[in-house]
């Protein structure tokens, strides 16, 4: 009878053995980069529509160079970032790469603001298109950022938990990947000056 | 010092604030239909005309596109809510993710295009702006959410008209199958080893030392020389105690135990009822007030 319990533990554990959480690990850091990807494709849609927007912006808007030249320059900063898988294992680089966006974010915002003040700006079709598109970018960016960090931060769990750490350290060496935080630029609102 | 512990509990404050935020978030309702009326602003006459507009797009083009209305939303962005809605109610069908999604907030004064994956080349950004901008939006001015509405969803079917055809088949479940391969491997392989191991101690050994790092190599595909030793002599012990146990007990683990792997298909309700089919959204569409 004994010998009976003792031979289903056995067959449990070595069945268990297969729960060693091999392909479960990798199948999250496949989804990490799955969403990685979503969230590299957004930003880089804003990227491709400012160019556009800061065009039909000047020809109305003669007098805020200032806030035109802001939103070049943290694109120019965006764009000088390689973007890479390799990142998210890196906590610096992707601090820097967060911090670029960030910037862009609020110098965007501040564009916006900005245009509440040009009344046929607003009344532009061509203008309310791009502020359409451009909304649309910033609330896809918000969804693959919040997706990207669930499988994020589901990863990292299964790469800590045991016997998961185990398979880890001897044969998968993956590395922590790094979520987002939230934005610096963002925690400071935009300044409305009312005249 | 006094500072830091003032911004330690403004920054708690806050926390908890979110936290209360996300807890009390709308519930998001239950689909009810391709029209989905909770605050009561269209007539019964628009009603059915959209419920069989729509139906008629979905079986001619497989593409699902529904509508709600809210009393409120209770002060909730209406991009976070229509997200969440997106997530719950699935509109469009699995792996196409051609689904749309006309949202009214009354109270907020709010109106959202939701826009699933694959409708996004046609009815992009700029065109659920458009369509909010240019037909929906006016006429909701005017109080008309009827003809707002209407107008609406009439100028979506227009836009995404086209984009799909239906195929006519049903639509099935396949998830739930699972990592049942390894398991069978694992009880393959301690049967057949006490199988053996019933015959001679050494043989069961043996069958553990080859069966085990051969099992591994299929589970993980590949693995190094050192790792493979290591799983043979494991397997070897392994395969030895088994035997040991098989011998006691006369006759081996009597394999099996492993039907029901989770119920395969199913979940679909035909009959009349109207269901959402899977489809993925990303945050795509635009938003609008009047």
């Amino acid at each position: 009878m004994k010998r009976t319990l003792l031979c289903m533990l056995i067959g449990f554990v070595l069945v268990s053995t297969v729960g060693c959480g091999y392909n479960t690990m990798q199948a999250n850091e496949e989804a990490v980069f799955a969403a990685w990807g979503d969230v590299e494709a957004a930003y880089q849609r804003r990227m491709d529509l400012i160019p556009n927007l800061v065009e039909t912006v000047k020809a109305y808007a003669k007098h805020e160079r200032e806030t035109l030249s802001a939103v070049t320059e943290a694109r120019a900063k965006v764009g000088s970032i390689q973007m890479s898988k390799e990142m998210l294992n890196n906590p610096q680089n992707f601090a820097k790469f967060q911090q670029a966006q960030g910037e862009l974010s609020s110098a965007l915002s501040r564009l916006m603001v900005v245009m509440e003040r040009y009344p046929e700006l607003k009344a532009n079709q061509n203008f309310s298109d791009l502020q359409n598109q451009l909304e649309g970018t910033e609330n896809r960016i918000n969804v693959a950022r919040v997706r990207y960090n669930q499988a994020v931060q589901e990863f990292n769990t299964s790469i800590r938990i045991f016997p998961n750490s185990i398979t880890n350290s001897f044969l998968l060496h993956l590395e922590r990947k790094e979520p987002f935080k939230a934005d610096e630029a963002a925690k400071t609102a935009p300044k409305v000056q009312f005249q | 010092m006094k500072n830091k512990n003032l911004f330690l509990a403004a920054a708690f404050a806050l926390a908890l604030l979110g936290m209360a935020i996300r807890l009390y978030a709308m519930e998001i309702p239950a689909l009810a239909g391709r029209v989905n009326d909770l605050a009561d602003v269209l007539t019964t006459d628009t009603r059915a005309g959209l419920e069989s507009a729509l139906a008629d797009l979905e079986r001619t083009d497989s593409t699902q596109v529904v509508v709600l209305t809210m009393k409120s939303i209770e002060e909730e962005p209406i991009e976070e809510f229509g997200i969440r809605l997106a997530e719950q109610w699935k509109i469009g069908q699995k792996g196409l993710d051609n689904g749309a999604i006309l949202i009214l907030a009354l109270a907020e004064r709010k109106v959202r295009i939701e826009v699933g994956r694959g409708l996004e080349g046609k009815l992009t950004d700029l065109m659920a702006g458009r369509i909010i901008r240019n037909e929906i939006i006016p006429r909701f001015r005017e109080g008309d959410f009827d003809g707002g509405v209407r107008a609406g969803v009439n100028a979506i079917i227009a836009t995404v008209k086209g984009e799909y055809t239906a195929t006519g088949e049903e639509r099935t479940d396949d998830s739930n199958v699972g990592e049942f391969p390894s398991f069978l491997i694992m009880a393959a392989l301690i049967i057949v080893t006490s199988a053996l191991g019933g015959v001679s101690k050494i043989l069961g050994g043996v069958s553990g030392a080859i069966g085990l790092p051969i099992a591994v190599m299929v589970l993980v595909g590949g693995i190094t020389l050192a790792v493979g030793i290591f799983f043979a002599v494991l397997g070897f012990f392994l395969g030895l105690l088994i035997s040991v146990m098989a011998k006691g007990t006369g006759g081996g683990i009597s394999g099996g135990g492993f039907g029901g792997s989770g119920s395969y298909g199913g979940g679909f309700s035909s009959g009349g009822g109207f269901s959402g089919g899977g489809g993925g959204f990303g945050g795509g569409g635009a938003s609008g007030s009047w």
